[in-house]
């Protein structure tokens, strides 16, 4: 069912780019069939990154290698424009030509490269019924809901045949009941399809879902990288934590557990790799902090005072925002913590209002921090 | 309400405007007299004026110059005016038949000429030459007074003109001849002398079959009869002749 | 598989649509405040009174005579015929100009535009005397044209289209550049990831692209190549048949015959009219 598709290729990207307000540089590979995800903040560099693979912008340095194809070289002034990459593009809005029906705009890429109307057309088909999008065939973009623009973007993205997709956020435009059918159907495709690709994003669970590896950037520059659960599992940075919705405090590796710097210790599960003595973070789910108005009883570890500072509601849960409480520990201060809204209700949390976290030592990890 | 509204402020709005453009601001008790001159007359009644002027002091003479029957049309339609000056019998016609033309007499006449550059790129001699092949020619749309001279002056001729053009005045008949884009044009021979540093006219026996009157008259509802009355005797009287003449009008 | 579409969890766009079209015709508009209702009443008053005037004017028993005369025919004949023309020079000059301003990124944009866009504020008879002087018997190129191949634009119905053309083109480019600016760049980014060559990119995205602009841009160059009057006639003289347009038609008899005047203005104004208000919008909804 699936169409066969070349031999992957993989990408090497090395490049410099400088714009006002604004610096990229960077170095990455995508292994031939493999995908990456490139996780960062707004403003990070990521749609650039592949503004840039794609040819339509030129880095002031570097060079972009796809297989044994040299596309842009700044040394020599190489530069194969876009349509001669082989690179397709799914971009955050779906942008099918709005004079177009959905078949026709799949027909695109085929018909531009010569395939007769009746093959183009087959083709464009084939791969609405790939995305499950083959009753939408006549339908014009307006007359599409933006999950279903999308499944035709996709199509029309991989029926020109690219030897590279390039996935900008494709579902942060979409509503949040059409983002995870989307993403299945995206990571069926990608996988079978045997396809090299890379994904921006802001969402961890994009990467989790879809790709081999995940690279993190911060202010046009790689913050870390790596095979993706490990990178996203185990961050070894504050900024890779934020990314993947973990909580990380940092200190030293000791045997009760994590020492942090004003002497006080979180008892974790020690990861592979960890020296005592030497630097380590903690890292938990804010979902694994409970919190509580008063000093837990018994004898339980990992407590420890804080004062609320927002509370913020997210799709089923209250996350609330943690500074550093008076007397307390400093590195309590925008720590996370996944509450109920029924639970914010009767323990009466507001901004200013003082309470406990308790972290399960189960639901610590402790790893080495990155330098140690 | 808002309808009922807008009439009145139309009203208002344009009793605004007429007053911007009538004398009611003026400081000083002036008086003023309003003549309507065929544009072929700039020259000549620019200079009027000046003597006009001096000879009676406190009073100013308003120079409207344009198309013969555009002035007609505006007399018709209602327009101030003490003096009517016509660059053809035809429009001063209108004005009579509308009862307002009181006597006209006339004080000038005008011909026609054939203008060329000074090179005369066409070699251009007699009416005759005008019908040459080749010969851009440019004449007045018989519409017009010009062009009503053209037409009679060729039928008389028994010549048969191809113009490239038939304008709607003389004077873009002649600007064409000036700007080169024709080898000859047919204009009165007063353009001819208002343009004698870029073009020569040539005489033709003919024309003298076509010559324009020039009637001039007191209006009959002129507000100021009595001005109006001694600005018609300047121009027809010595001074007026001398300024004609030197602008090559005919007086009789 | 093949029933997937039909069972997807996406909304369904026809149920929202006419729900948003709903809410529209129940929620309250905004007031407008009262005062700008004069200027608009009197703003109106200004534009269709002095038509009015010119209907009330007309001589309704010699109309049909007035109109269906030859001179009249003629003319009006010669309007259609250079106008369409005019109009089809703007598109075929007027649409790869707006394209490169929108899209090419020509060194000095802002000068190039103003330049553009300068026929639009220049009174017509002065475009006529600059095409006479750029292209007249003795102009820059006119007396070239005139020595190598012996052609003379002036006095010719082609001297006709070129003044209206002159004026009309910058209606073209300013709506055509519009519709390529408010469509932005990125359809055409897509294409080209697509595989599509510039040229494909051209005539497959950015043409389609133009065509909101299209209609109205059309309309409003044909209606201005339509009245078209200074140019022409410092430019190309007036002859009947040849270069002599209704607008020049009308301009001379109202030296002899006002009521043939009259009533060839109000033919003008119908034909104008009809174009701009029975063209317009479906040329507009055309394209969507």
């Amino acid at each position: 069912m699936t169409p066969a598709v070349a031999p992957a290729v993989g990408l090497e990207v090395d490049v410099e780019l400088t714009r006002p307000g604004f610096a990229l540089a960077l170095g990455l590979r995508v292994e031939p069939g493999k995908v990456l995800a490139v996780l960062g903040p707004n403003g990070s560099g990521k749609s650039t990154l592949l503004g840039v693979v794609a040819g339509l912008v030129r880095p002031d340095r570097g060079r972009v290698r796809l297989g044994g194809r040299l596309l842009t070289d700044g040394g020599t002034g190489t530069h194969v424009p876009p349509h001669r990459r082989g690179v397709g593009l799914l971009a955050q809005q779906p942008l099918l030509f709005p004079h177009l029906t959905a078949e026709a705009n799949v027909a695109f890429g085929p018909r531009a490269r010569g395939v007769g109307r009746r093959a183009a057309q087959r083709i464009a088909r084939r791969w609405l019924s790939e995305v499950d999008a083959e009753g939408l065939a006549d339908r014009r973009p307006a007359e599409l809901s933006g999950g279903q623009a999308q499944r035709v973007a996709l199509a029309r993205a991989l029926a020109a045949e690219p030897t590279l997709v390039l996935l900008d956020e494709p579902f942060a435009a979409l509503d949040v009941d059409a983002a995870p059918a989307l993403r299945a159907l995206l990571g069926r495709v990608l996988r079978a399809g045997g396809r090299t690709a890379v994904i921006v994003t802001h969402d961890p669970l994009d990467a989790l879902v879809l790709s081999d590896h995940v690279v993190v950037l911060g202010a046009g520059a790689v913050v870390e990288e790596g095979p993706t659960r490990q990178v996203l599992a185990r961050p070894r940075t504050a900024f890779t934590a934020r990314i993947a919705g973990l909580e990380l405090v940092a200190g030293t590796a000791g045997p009760a557990g994590l020492r942090t710097p004003d002497g006080a210790v979180l008892a974790g599960q020690r990861g592979p790799g960890l020296v005592d003595g030497a630097p380590a973070v903690a890292v938990f789910p804010p979902r694994a902090v409970a919190v509580h108005r008063e000093r837990p009883g018994g004898s339980p570890r990992n407590v420890f005072p804080v004062v609320v500072a927002g509370l913020e509601p997210r799709a089923d849960v209250v996350r609330l925002r943690a500074a550093a409480a008076p007397g307390g520990p400093g590195w309590a201060e925008g720590l996370a913590a996944d509450l109920t809204p029924a639970a914010v209700a009767d323990l009466g949390l507001e901004p200013g209002v003082p309470a406990w976290f308790a972290v399960k030592a189960t639901e610590v990890a402790l790893h080495p921090a990155p330098g140690a | 309400m808002r309808a009922r509204a807008l009439l009145p402020t139309l009203v208002a709005l344009v009793v605004a405007v007429a007053a911007c453009g009538s004398d009611a601001g003026r400081a000083a008790p002036r008086r003023t007299v309003t003549v309507l001159a065929a544009a072929s007359l700039t020259e000549v009644f620019g200079r009027l004026e000046q003597r006009f002027e001096a000879d009676h002091p406190g009073v100013d003479v308003r120079l409207s110059y344009g198309g013969s029957s555009d002035l007609a049309q505006q007399i018709v339609n209602g327009a101030p005016a003490d003096v009517f000056a016509a660059a053809n019998t035809a429009t001063m016609d209108t004005v009579a038949k509308a009862g307002l033309a009181g006597k006209p007499q006339v004080f000038a006449t005008n011909e026609l000429r054939i203008a060329v550059r000074e090179d005369n790129p066409g070699k251009v001699g007699s009416l005759a030459d005008l019908a040459r092949d080749g010969l851009v020619l440019v004449v007045c749309a018989p519409q017009v007074p010009c062009g009503a001279a053209t037409a009679k002056v060729t039928r008389d001729a028994g010549v048969r003109l191809r113009p490239s053009s038939e304008e709607p005045d003389v004077k873009s008949v002649l600007g064409k001849v000036v700007a080169g884009e024709a080898d000859a044009g047919l204009v009165y021979v007063t353009d001819v002398h208002a343009r004698k540093d870029k073009v020569r006219g040539i005489a033709f026996p003919e024309a003298a079959n076509a010559r324009n009157d020039y009637p001039i008259t007191v209006l009959d509802r002129a507000p100021e009869a009595d001005l109006a009355r001694q600005f018609v005797e300047l121009v027809r009287g010595q001074a007026g002749r001398e300024a004609l003449t030197a602008a090559g009008f005919q007086v009789p | 598989m093949a029933s997937a579409a039909s069972s997807t969890p996406d909304p369904s766009p026809t149920g929202g649509v006419s729900g948003r079209g709903g809410a529209d015709r129940h929620r309250a508009r905004t007031a407008l405040p009262a005062v700008l209702w004069l200027p608009a009443a009197l703003g109106f008053a200004l534009v269709i009174l002095p038509v009015l005037g010119l209907v009330l004017r007309a001589d309704w028993v010699r109309l049909p005579e007035l109109v269906t005369s030859d001179a009249a025919l003629t003319a009006l004949g010669l309007s259609l015929r250079t106008a369409a023309a005019s109009t089809l020079l703007s598109l075929l000059l007027g649409g790869p100009l707006a394209v490169v301003l929108a899209r090419g990124r020509p060194p000095g944009l802002r000068v190039l535009r103003s330049l553009v866009l300068l026929p639009l504020v220049l009174p017509p008879v002065v475009g006529g005397l600059a095409l006479l002087y750029l292209l007249g018997r003795a102009g820059l190129v006119g007396q070239y044209l005139d020595l190598l191949f012996g052609v003379r634009i002036p006095f010719t119905t082609t001297a006709v289209v070129l003044a209206q053309t002159f004026v009309a083109m910058p209606f073209l480019v300013v709506s055509l550049e519009g519709a390529l600016r408010t469509a932005g760049e990125r359809y055409e980014a897509v294409a080209a990831t697509l595989g599509a060559r510039p040229w494909t990119v051209f005539w497959r995205v950015t043409v389609p692209l133009l065509l909101p602009g299209l209609g109205s841009g059309v309309v409003l160059a044909f209606a201005r190549a339509l009245g078209e009057f200074g140019a022409t006639i410092a430019f190309a003289g007036s002859l009947a048949g040849r270069t002599r347009t209704l607008p020049l038609e009308i301009y001379l008899q109202r030296e002899s015959d006002v009521d043939g005047a009259v009533a060839l203005s109000l033919l003008l104004v119908a034909v104008a009219a009809a174009v701009v208000v029975l063209a317009r919008p479906r040329a507009v909804e055309g394209a969507r």
